[in-house]
């Protein structure tokens, strides 16, 4: 704990009169804590914010929001009811505790807090979503790349009654037949790469293609399907199968845009189920990318801003340790032979990091200016932070700051585990010859794109058998869960139609390492 | 900045998904119902239930990168004594050394254990008997204390006040406080009007009349026409259920014949008695009576588990009954239900005493009587009657509250009640 104390424990308290003092909140407290973390936030530090909506909630309610993942309107599906049951299990057991706060990436930003949160909890929390998460959503250029945050709770509202809208129409059964089949897909169902268009133009469009498509079908006429094409001469310069795969835009990595477009069997209002959830997962795809940085963002904001109000008398010593129990356990980090480790702590390498730029910029040693000769000494920390919160994202991140003292205070080693040895092997530690080496390994765990298979529709044969082939570039020799794969494969192939061919190759693509097949059942 | 207190908004917002998960898990929720029903108590039929399911039609799965193949890379906190190109040994099971990497959620597994309320479990139990969906709310419904009325108080909604009572007590009021009616009021403009209009006026009653008429109309505006404290509603007391009480009788034949699933049934048959039973009194005991050859009054582990060798003397079992009601349960203070369960053995001689009891000293103490025959399928046709069911047949034919059934299936259960409820229905 000695070590979370303010810098200097002996600095002199302004005279500005306490905010709060007991546990109780009110709503006029919390508005008080907020305008004054404004003055902060805003003011000193220079954070960019989008508006603030603080929202109290019961502790049923968060289960809720657990369940429907931490949004606040959803569509139905009964894996959401699975994961309330079993969280509302954890809960009612006493196994696991209910986060303090829940924060959406959504302008006006949306905090949620608990109201069983005593007054210095709320505070915390003010600082941590509604300033720290508040200013990551709308700086970071992930989210500003990927998602919409002023469409987001529109979106979800039309989703919602879409989905409800199609069940009434074409039955539950089938709604969750193709809603099961997506959300297998959905950690497949982002473009990596490819900007995507805002919602409402693309809202727009598909508005105008359905008028297009209505169109067409009134004025069909199966007479002209004998008139010669245009385009059909210089079409034939390609081979068939070649020509093909260009129209479908192939090879593909987002299976869910590759289905809703392509599917022959699927009927539109099932492309617009696949549509949903692949939006849905593009807009989680950020998040995912910038854990680790977002987490250390809002945890280093409300530290900072939590110390500047004790600075200025604002907060009772009662409150500050109150903030630094809650707060050091938030950033414990336990080693990896504890009985607690379950991996790096996203919340204390990001504060730790976060923590080290400062340090960097204020105080730099002579390593540091080896190491970061633009950032050592340059003084104004907080700009160097706003700039690496709006540019980078975990991966990258770790890459360009992770520095060698936080390598040596977190112990860092590098392990490389090979299935088919007995042990594994330390490949770096922290010492001279390692830290570049752990950092590189460690930037390419935050890499979501390695963690995740990588999946791509290779081939799909549209006029003849109709099979979609679908291959996976084995990293490192690691090939897909074979039961799971199999499971998954079923659901595509429903999707599809037709009969679905998996082939898991090497990188180099010569070497098939092994096949899955799976047939749509009736 | 706006803060919104949400903790108002309806609860239960993710009913729906809870129901879509019930629906979707549900035969595998329904098994795990039975293996329950095995080890509850009858009395605790209602109580809301935790369930583990294999959850097979519950998983979610997708593409992810398997365990056992492949180089992977970790980089890990806390290092204490490695150096490069050390070896450390891997943790059994596999798991890498990680606990993160298991698996995500942390449901690795494919039991998942969840509770089910009261509700839920009771609908489940009653699909399982093919309950009509009438009697199903009927039963679920947990009667609520009757509305009696009961005088007035001063505060309630506005849909109970009651409008003689606040004007009556008005009336008294404004009589008590001397407020001048509106009559009163009109007279006096109109003697007003008449003195101003003489010739010559008199200004001494012109301003007599008008300081009078002044001070009723301030009477008037400071004494309400209706003030709070006439308001009268009309006030309800909740007047609890009757205070009545109920034993239930479970007889079953314990002889080896009665079978692990023949008991099952038997059970189901005492449980929805006694979910029957509990909605109309407020005290329900349970007498377990089992017997071979002889009858003993037991506890339920021993009634549903134990098996005892011997012959089937039927009449030991109702003698028994009568002795624990003369003991325990008068029929002048308790409401007799009896259910019993057997494979429709007996020994022959007993019969006509079995009939005796029954008909003589029983059925006339007894609210209801209900009987399951218990068999396996193939014994079920009619050319086939068992020494019990001949017997009893003529008793059902002869008195009213006595039913009897065959049973090879829980849906089968329900009918035996079937005048048990709709006599229920009629007085309703």
């Amino acid at each position: 704990m000695a070590a979370l104390m303010p810098k200097k424990p002996g600095k002199r308290r302004g005279n500005m009169r306490p905010l709060f003092d007991g546990s109780e909140w009110t709503f006029e407290l919390i508005r008080k804590v907020h305008d004054a973390m404004g003055e902060i936030a805003l003011g000193e530090l220079g954070l960019d914010i989008y508006p603030n909506q603080i929202e109290v909630i019961t502790a049923e309610q968060m289960l809720d929001s657990y369940s429907s993942i931490g949004m606040p309107l959803m569509y139905r599906h009964w894996s959401f009811g699975k994961r309330f049951a079993r969280d509302e299990a954890y809960y009612k057991r006493g196994m696991r505790s209910l986060a303090y706060e829940l924060v959406i990436n959504s302008d006006p930003c949306i905090s949620y807090v608990m109201e069983e949160n005593s007054m210095t909890m709320q505070a915390l929390v003010i600082a941590h979503a509604a300033y720290g998460h508040n200013h990551f959503f709308k700086n970071n250029y992930q989210f500003q790349l990927w998602t919409q945050p002023d469409h987001i709770i529109d979106y979800l509202g039309f989703a919602k009654s879409y989905v409800a809208e199609c069940e009434e129409r074409y039955g539950q059964d089938a709604v969750e037949t193709t809603l099961d089949a997506a959300h297998a897909l959905m950690n497949q169902g982002v473009s990596r790469d490819l900007r995507p268009r805002p919602r409402n133009v693309a809202k727009r469009e598909q508005e105008k293609a359905a008028r297009r498509r209505a169109h067409e079908e009134a004025t069909y006429d199966d007479i002209y399907r004998t008139l010669p094409e245009i385009t059909k001469e210089r079409a034939t310069e390609l081979p068939d199968a070649q020509n093909e795969q260009r129209r479908l835009g192939l090879p593909e990595e987002n299976l869910l845009y590759f289905l809703e477009k392509n599917a022959p069997k699927l009927e539109d209002w099932q492309r617009e189920l696949l549509r949903i959830v692949r939006l849905l997962s593009q807009y989680f795809y950020p998040q995912r990318q910038t854990k680790m940085m977002n987490e250390g963002c809002a945890t280093f904001v409300h530290y900072v801003i939590m110390n500047r109000l004790y600075e200025r008398g604002q907060l009772t010593d009662g409150t500050m340790l109150e903030f630094l129990h809650s707060h050091s356990s938030v950033i414990f980090q336990p080693s990896f032979n504890d009985r607690r480790f379950s991996g790096l702590n996203p919340y204390a390498l990001g504060f730790a990091m976060m923590n080290d730029i400062r340090r960097i910029c204020t105080e730099p040693t002579a390593e540091d200016r080896e190491w970061f000769p633009d950032l050592a000494g340059s003084g104004d920390w907080m700009e160097a932070l706003r700039q690496a919160w709006a540019q980078f994202r975990d991966e990258s991140f770790v890459l360009q700051y992770l520095s060698p003292k936080l390598i040596r205070d977190f112990r860092l080693f590098a392990v490389s585990d090979d299935a088919k040895e007995a042990a594994m092997e330390v490949k770096a530690i922290h010492d001279e010859q390692g830290y570049k080496d752990v950092r590189r390994r460690l930037a390419r765990h935050y890499d979501v794109s390695t963690q995740d298979p990588d999946l791509q529709v290779t081939d799909a044969d549209l006029s003849g058998s109709r099979r979609l082939v679908l291959t996976h570039r084995v990293r490192n020799g690691v090939l897909l869960d074979k039961t799971e794969a199999e499971r998954t494969l079923q659901y595509l192939a429903q999707l599809w139609g037709y009969r679905v061919k998996l082939v898991e190759q090497d990188v180099e693509g010569n070497r098939v390492l092994k096949e899955h097949e799976a047939l749509p059942m009736p | 900045m706006q803060i919104v207190d949400r903790r108002l908004n309806p609860k239960a917002k993710s009913l729906g998904n809870r129901q879509r998960f019930l629906r979707r898990a549900k035969g595998e929720i329904r098994d795990a119902i039975k293996d329950s029903l095995r080890s509850r108590k009858i009395a605790e039929t209602e109580s809301a239930e935790k369930v583990t399911i294999r959850s097979k039609s519950l998983r979610e799965p997708s593409f992810s990168l398997g365990r056992n193949s492949g180089l992977r890379d970790y980089v890990l906190p806390g290092n204490e004594e490695y150096k490069v190109g050390d070896e450390i040994p891997k943790p059994q099971g596999g798991a890498g050394g990680r606990g993160s990497q298991g698996s995500p959620d942390g449901e690795g597994q494919d039991d998942f254990t969840f509770t089910l309320t009261k509700d839920e479990f009771l609908d489940l139990f009653f699909d399982d008997l093919k309950l009509p969906n009438l009697i199903k709310v009927k039963l679920k419904d947990l009667k609520a204390p009757r509305l009696v009325r009961a005088g007035f108080t001063s505060d309630g909604p506005p849909a109970r006040l009651n409008r003689t009572r606040t004007m009556r007590r008005s009336l008294g009021r404004r009589m008590a406080l001397r407020r001048p009616s509106e009559a009163e009021v009109k007279r006096l403009e109109q003697e007003l009007a008449a003195a101003e209009a003489e010739v010559p006026p008199d200004p001494k009653r012109i301003a007599e009349l008008r300081s009078r008429l002044e001070h009723k109309q301030r009477l008037r505006r400071t004494i309400a026409y209706i003030d709070p404290i006439d308001l009268a509603y009309n006030r309800f007391e909740r007047v609890p259920k009757p205070t009545t009480q109920a034993v239930m009788f479970c007889l079953m034949d314990a002889s080896a014949s009665m079978t692990e699933p023949l008991k099952d049934l038997a059970k189901r048959f005492f449980m929805l008695l006694h979910v029957f039973l509990t909605r109309y009194y407020r005290e329900v005991h349970i007498v377990f009576i089992r017997h071979t050859s002889t009858a003993a009054e037991v506890d339920e582990e021993t009634f549903f588990r134990g098996t005892e060798t011997g012959g089937t003397v039927i009449s030991t079992a109702l003698e028994e009954m009568l002795k624990v009601m003369r003991e325990r349960y008068s029929p002048a203070d308790w409401n007799i239900y009896a259910a019993q369960a057997s494979d429709g053995d007996n020994f022959h001689d007993d019969m006509p005493r079995c009939l005796e009891l029954l008909n003589e000293q029983i059925l006339p103490m007894c609210q209801y009587f209900a009987y399951i025959e218990t068999a396996h399928g193939e014994r079920f046709n009619d050319t086939v009657e068992t020494p019990v069911w001949h017997g009893y047949s003529e008793v059902a034919q002869r008195r009213r509250n006595f039913a009897m059934r065959r049973v090879a299936s829980p849906e089968d259960i329900f009918p035996v009640f079937h005048e048990l409820f709709s006599a229920d229905a009629a007085a309703a």
